[in-house]
């Protein structure tokens, strides 16, 4: 058999070299092939491994001393109490929710305003300025917002305001309405820049204005893109850590105004794992908030999916 | 040739790994407090002159960090700014391990306010009601107090995270084993935050090391009692425990420390290992003459 194979190479080396060709294109189709598969399942991989792992980490405590009443229902987060730990995540959930709402307040005009104006107004290097600004803008790193929000606006916002603390409600919504703004400008700029010419060109043809051009035939088409923009700026909003750590002063309260202190989930995470006994309660009731975000996130996901969905069907 | 050149590689290789393996026969593994982190690296390059046989890896993280790899086994020397509970003692001793204290150091634990609060002292009594659950002071004119820039002179309390070293100390020290702290407290997450918060906020008062003061804070004199005289935060009175809020730095070894681990406590214990520590802002075990 390889009597004939060599005397078939010897006798053809030209045929030889083509079977070896084909040979090797056949093998590396086969491994791009098995590549491409497993990018393409790996993040369900991931994603189902991160989902086990947190879940193992906290079921022992949703299974032991969890109280469903009193975990959302009670403000009280006093887990390393000597005589009476309580875990209470009330506050903790108005204390995410609160920054979070007051950001897109802030962020949503300015944003879209912002892309607006780059996408359809701004020419030439002035475009192409603001958009290197704004990409700027987001590689601003965390740690440093919440540096800013310590010693620049907590200070100001005394002065501002007369109040006692400048580390509220304010202070972080204001920061992280900046972090999350260019983020949200840059994306809700390409769903504008997706919107055929030819709509804008037969608009002004039909002798509508700059404004209505916009208004009536640019932001209805680029809808889905813009609720896609505003959705990754509440996730953005919703896992924010850091900065967030440092600007709401991180104090256990259920706000009244804007200018209480409080604190956020990921916050309360960041904060006190790293010194917790792991496999204590306390450890696992962290990880039970974690269980809790990753619900929330999958929730806020699913629900911009659908909605997504809806709209183009329309 | 060639194989000239891989012999004279091989050597240099072989060489640098044999001097290597000379210089650090001896690894000791050191992680924990971030209060005492710095402490610990000044000691360790220190000790770099004194036994160059010995390699000291010096790692923070905070207390829990360090007492956490201590019961699974995975440091020599653990630096905490608290003692261990028993519920950690009990553990380590499940997993196999015998931890042993040795205190190496005191940090004062200032009562840091604005430099325009005019207050000169506070009582631990009033500092308890200030911090404590149920504590009725939430205001700073009910001390008789006034501050200039202060808005309705309501108290901003600051605190640290829950379980950091500091917070539990402070909880022991000042509210009492069986009192929590109120709610709402500004928890920041490390010691310079504290200073940083007090420094720009004038209804704030906060606690944190003496090593991070800094001249735009103010240091409160603390009294034991209501109208008993108040002691100033400071390396001296640290080390006389005249200040009544000095709390011991630890460090917890794996038994009784043997070899070359006990050679390196004996020298952080002795006059040189107690100089780079009180260099540092922290009150040595004994009285120290240092150049």
């Amino acid at each position: 058999m390889t009597g004939t194979v060599r005397s078939l190479a010897a006798a053809t080396p030209s045929a030889r070299k083509q079977l070896d060709q084909l040979d090797r294109a056949w093998y590396i189709d086969k491994i791009v092939q098995f590549i491409v598969f497993a990018s393409g399942i790996s993040a369900i991989i991931f994603i189902v491994g991160i989902f086990i792992f947190v879940t193992k980490e906290g079921f022992g405590f949703i299974l032991g001393a969890f109280d469903f009443a009193e975990f959302f229902g009670s403000p009280r987060w006093k887990p390393t109490s000597e005589y009476n730990p309580t875990y209470g995540i009330l506050a903790l959930i108005a204390g995410t929710a609160s920054v979070t709402g007051l950001a897109m307040l802030i962020a949503i005009p300015f944003s879209i305003g912002a892309a607006i104006y780059v996408a359809e107004f701004a020419t030439g290097k002035t475009r192409e300025a603001l958009k290197v600004l704004v990409e700027l803008l987001a590689a601003i790193p965390s740690v440093v917002w919440g540096f800013i929000a310590l010693s620049l606006m907590n200070p100001l916002i005394i002065e501002l305001f007369d109040v006692p603390v400048g580390l509220n409600i304010l202070n972080a919504g204001i920061i992280l309405a900046l972090m999350a703004a260019p983020i949200m400008t840059s994306i809700a700029e390409d769903a504008l820049k997706a919107v055929p010419d030819r709509y804008r060109e037969a608009a002004e043809a039909l002798g509508a204005t700059r404004w209505q051009v916009i208004s009536k035939v640019v932001l209805p088409a680029a809808k889905n893109g813009l609720l896609g923009a505003v959705l990754l700026g509440v996730g953005r909003g919703f896992g924010e850590t850091m900065a967030v750590l440092m600007a709401t002063g991180h104090s256990i309260n259920l706000p009244d105004s804007i200018f209480d202190s409080v604190r956020a989930l990921t916050a309360t995470i960041a904060s006190e794992l790293g010194e917790t006994v792991v496999g204590s309660d306390h450890y696992q009731a962290l990880f039970t908030i974690g269980i809790f975000l990753f619900l929330i996130t999958f929730v806020i996901n699913l629900c911009a999916d659908l909605v997504v969905r809806g709209i183009g069907k329309v | 040739m060639i194989s000239k050149r891989l012999l004279l590689v091989g050597m240099t290789v072989g060489a640098v790994f044999l001097s290597a393996s000379v210089q650090a026969r001896v690894l000791i593994q050191n992680k924990g407090s971030d209060t005492l982190v710095n402490v610990a690296q000044a000691w360790a390059e220190a000790y770099q002159t004194i036994d160059p046989d010995v390699a000291v890896a010096v790692s923070g993280g905070g207390s829990g960090t360090g007492i956490a790899a201590l019961i699974n086994g995975t440091v020599d020397l653990a630096n905490t700014s608290r003692a261990m509970k028993q519920k950690e003692i009990d553990l380590a001793r499940s997993k196999g391990q015998n931890p042993v204290q040795h205190i190496v150091g005191y940090d004062a634990l200032v009562v840091y306010l604005h430099k325009d609060n005019p207050a000169e002292s506070l009582s631990i009594p009033q500092l308890a009601e200030i911090y404590g659950k149920y504590g009725e002071t939430e205001n700073w004119s009910q001390l008789n107090i006034e501050i200039p820039g202060c808005k309705g002179q309501e108290m901003v309390i600051v605190s640290r995270q829950n379980n950091s070293g500091s917070y539990v100390y402070f909880r022991q020290a000042v509210l009492g084993k069986m009192r929590d702290y109120k709610m709402g407290t500004r928890d920041m997450h490390g010691s310079k935050d504290v200073v940083e918060l007090v420094e720009n906020t004038p209804c704030a008062i906060g606690f944190s090391g003496l090593a991070y003061a800094t001249p735009e804070v103010k240091l409160a004199c603390i009294a034991m009692e209501d109208g008993a005289p108040c002691v100033m935060p400071s390396v001296e009175t640290a080390l006389d425990r005249s200040y009544p809020i000095a709390r011991p730095l630890f460090m917890y070894t794996n038994g009784e420390p043997t070899g070359k681990i006990q050679e390196y406590l004996n020298w952080i214990l002795s006059d040189e290992g107690q100089c780079i520590i009180r260099k540092k802002g922290y009150a040595p075990v004994q009285n120290v003459t240092c150049n």
